[in-house]
């Protein structure tokens, strides 16, 4: 059956550029959605020995359908002073950027919207495009507090832009390219030290480039320990500060959204993506399974993610800075040193 | 000429009216940014206003403007008898209110000259360490979530239940006991509370024990908080902090300890923990040490528990003699005195409260110079005032 859909001809433009739209809509919400109800709800409940919403639904698995109810409800303010186009226009430019980085994204061998020879290179410059519309919230809410929200989160990105493509080139050397469907066959066909066994699953040999990618994505995501741009505490949610109801919904599923996508990516990268051990890459079954295997070792990075952004306190932006330079691209070049030996002497 | 005044007309409008309000509109000044922190803001407990002058993320310089919750307890506290006093300055420090009590008390007892049964004496001073307890194990939780982290908030709030519970099985209150008499208590102890209490005290504990592995022992909380608002000895001294905020400055200073008036505390052994680097952190580790030190006071108390009235003879209309008497107690946020005037009559002439976090915020302005924004939280999160106890 899923042979009789892929069979049809999508090579037709708009029949291709629906399918895209849908399907990275549907990745956007499923993903931000789950994030969402199991980890901001549930998860963070149960770290902090109470139940979170139990009313909507059972067990509260509906309460996020309540609050979207809730946020379109509200009033769309505008700040008097705000730039009003590019007040309204940040919330998409950021939603954009989350969207466009699924399109590259490959979720079984005949599963994906485009298969780019650059794919991943691709896929870290679109995540990064969030960073403008934060700037652009930032300066256009005309608040000192959103203002210097913006501005943080734009010497995050300088900060932490580096050490995330760093630690994938680690991994682009060892599968030997740049294009995800190929990653992801490189370690389910890969070898460690001549045993392939299991294939080799980059978090195996790529360490430290796994923990540099996550602490990195920590930061694309501004989330603790790295959530100075939002800083509730501080700035009072930093950009955010002016939005409300449906904007400030954008900007949520955004977050949650792209925080799935860099679970997904990292996912890809490291633990294999939609391949599992001793079933065939060009298995068909794998259109159907391996969406499934790519969302729970998706769900396994994000509590990753989501655990370490419910426990631990911020840092300051100056030590933020010196903690990326100092410590983590130092790290991530030794890493692509030590790949680059290991790579030539095996 | 029309009624309808342009939109530039009313902002010119009121950039003129608002005297107080003026550091509110300057977008940008020579010197860089005026940011108004507060008075809503998530950091300041409440209402305080902090105005920050901004260079980039560092402060130029920083003005704290409080008042915004003046309520007026000490004029309002002219109008009413001795016993409805304590309704009143219950709400002083609302997270330790039995402690706020206590000082007024025994100010009018010192004027009547009325000894309290030594039972009483106990239980007051339990009940006083108690409300300490249920302050400052809320104080940890809630810096650690202005420094980002959010669960310990939460631990917090779910361990000082247990405090709060004890606290309300002997007064009937969670938040305002209302419970401290000219000449005692107002009830004795409910039977099983003295095991509950130890039961609570383990659970303090291993609170205290949680929280330095959680919040204290982190590494990105002790980069935030070391080195952050260092407060010299001398500096401390001639602010006036007082409590912890002295203590952490390495002034060994307790008032439990030093001038013990009416309660039991010459009758326990404790330590009055100091710590010599003055900063954030010393703050902060300086009240956690005194809550495991208070559960230890507590627990000795239970245990040389006498047995008598609680309550001694007072007439039953209370009018205090001509006089006036200051007495001052460590409380949870550092030195609390009340000074009471009397003329002989049924309610005080005149009360002046010496909270402590007034003193203690007194030096923000001088603590806050050449420090970067997100070091403005963590300052006055561990400085530790609660807004009703800046404005009385």
């Amino acid at each position: 059956m899923i042979s009789s859909v892929l069979a049809i001809d999508w090579s037709n433009y708009w029949q291709q550029s629906i399918f895209r739209v849908l399907g990275a809509a549907i990745f956007v919400i499923l993903g931000a959605g789950t994030f969402v109800i199991a980890f901001l709800f549930k998860m963070m409940s149960y770290m902090q020995s109470r139940l979170g919403p139990m009313e909507a639904g059972p067990h509260g698995t509906l309460q996020l359908l309540a609050e979207v109810g809730k946020w379109l409800q509200k009033e769309d303010l505008v700040p008097a002073r705000a730039d009003r186009t590019l007040f309204k226009l940040a919330p998409y430019i950021i939603m954009a950027s989350t969207f466009l980085v699924v399109v590259v994204m490959p979720f079984g061998p005949d599963a994906y919207f485009v298969s780019v020879d650059t794919g991943i290179y691709l896929a870290l410059a679109l995540s990064s495009l969030s960073v403008l519309g934060i700037i652009i919230a930032g300066w256009a809410s005309a608040s000192k507090y959103s203002l210097l929200g913006g501005l943080r989160a734009a010497g995050q990105l300088i900060a932490y832009e580096l050490p995330m493509v760093l630690a994938v080139v680690g991994v682009v050397i060892q599968a030997g390219t740049l294009n995800l469907q190929g990653i992801v066959a490189a370690q389910h066909q890969g070898e460690i030290f001549g045993w392939g066994g299991i294939g080799n699953p980059f978090i195996l040999t790529q360490l430290v480039g796994f923990v540099v990618f996550l602490i990195a994505t920590q930061a694309e995501l501004a989330q603790p320990p790295f959530d100075m741009p939002v800083a509730e505490s501080e700035l009072v949610t930093g950009y955010m500060t002016e939005y409300s109801g449906m904007r400030f919904l954008l900007f949520f599923i955004a977050e949650f959204a792209s925080a799935a996508v860099f679970a997904a990516l990292a996912a890809t990268l490291f633990l294999g993506g939609w391949a599992i051990p001793f079933v065939d890459l060009d298995d068909n079954v794998m259109n159907v399974v391996g969406p499934i295997v790519l969302f729970v070792k998706m769900m396994l990075v994000g509590a990753l993610i989501f655990w370490v952004r419910f426990t631990f306190p911020r840092f300051r932006e100056d030590q933020l800075q010196a903690f990326a330079w100092k410590a983590l691209i130092p790290l991530a070049l030794v890493n692509i040193l030590a790949t680059m030996v290991l790579k030539v002497a095996f | 000429m029309t009624d309808v005044l342009t939109e530039a007309q009313q902002l010119a409008y009121a950039n003129a009216q608002a005297a107080d309000g003026r550091v509110n509109v300057e977008v940008e000044t020579e010197d860089g940014m005026t940011l108004n922190i507060g008075p809503q803001h998530p950091a300041t407990h409440g209402t305080l206003r902090v105005v920050a002058r901004l260079d980039g993320e560092q402060v130029v310089s920083a003005d704290v403007i409080c008042g915004y919750m003046h309520r007026g307890y000490e004029k309002l506290c002219e109008v009413r008898s001795y016993p409805q006093v304590t309704t009143l300055v219950n709400r002083i420090d609302w997270l330790g209110s039995f402690a706020n009590e206590v000082p007024f008390i025994l100010a009018a007892e010192q004027l009547m000259e009325i000894e309290v049964p030594d039972r009483a004496k106990w239980i007051r001073t339990i009940l006083f360490e108690m409300s300490r307890l249920a302050n400052i194990s809320l104080f940890i939780g809630d810096l650690a979530l202005q420094v980002g982290a959010q669960t310990p908030a939460f631990l917090a709030f779910r361990d000082r239940e247990f405090v709060l519970n004890q606290i309300e099985a002997v007064t009937g209150g969670r938040f305002h006991p209302n419970f401290d008499r000219i000449g005692g208590l107002k009830d004795d102890l409910p039977k099983g509370w003295i095991a509950d209490t130890k039961a609570a005290m383990v659970r303090i504990r291993e609170f205290c024990d949680l929280m330095d592995d959680l919040v204290l022992g982190n590494e990105i909380f002790q980069m935030r908080m070391r080195g952050v608002g260092i407060i010299p000895p001398d500096v401390a001294l001639s602010y006036g902090l007082s409590g912890a905020n002295l203590r952490g400055s390495g002034v060994d200073w307790d008032l439990r300890r030093d001038s013990n008036i009416g309660l039991a505390y010459d009758q326990v052994d404790f330590k009055v923990w100091t710590h010599p680097d003055g900063d954030s952190y010393a703050r902060s580790w300086v009240r956690v040490q005194e809550i495991r030190e208070s559960t230890k006071i507590i627990d000795q108390l239970l245990d040389t528990m006498p047995s008598g009235p609680v309550m001694a003879k007072v007439p039953r209309i209370i009018k205090v003699p001509e006089g006036e008497a200051y007495v001052a107690t460590e409380n949870p946020l550092g030195e609390m005195g009340y000074y009471l005037v009397s003329k002989g009559d049924t309610g005080p002439f005149r009360v002046k409260i010496r909270s402590a976090s007034f003193n203690n915020i007194s030096i923000v302005p001088w603590l806050l110079k050449g420090v970067y924004v997100p070091d403005i939280i963590a300052i006055l999160g561990s400085l530790y005032f609660i807004l009703g106890d800046i404005d009385r």
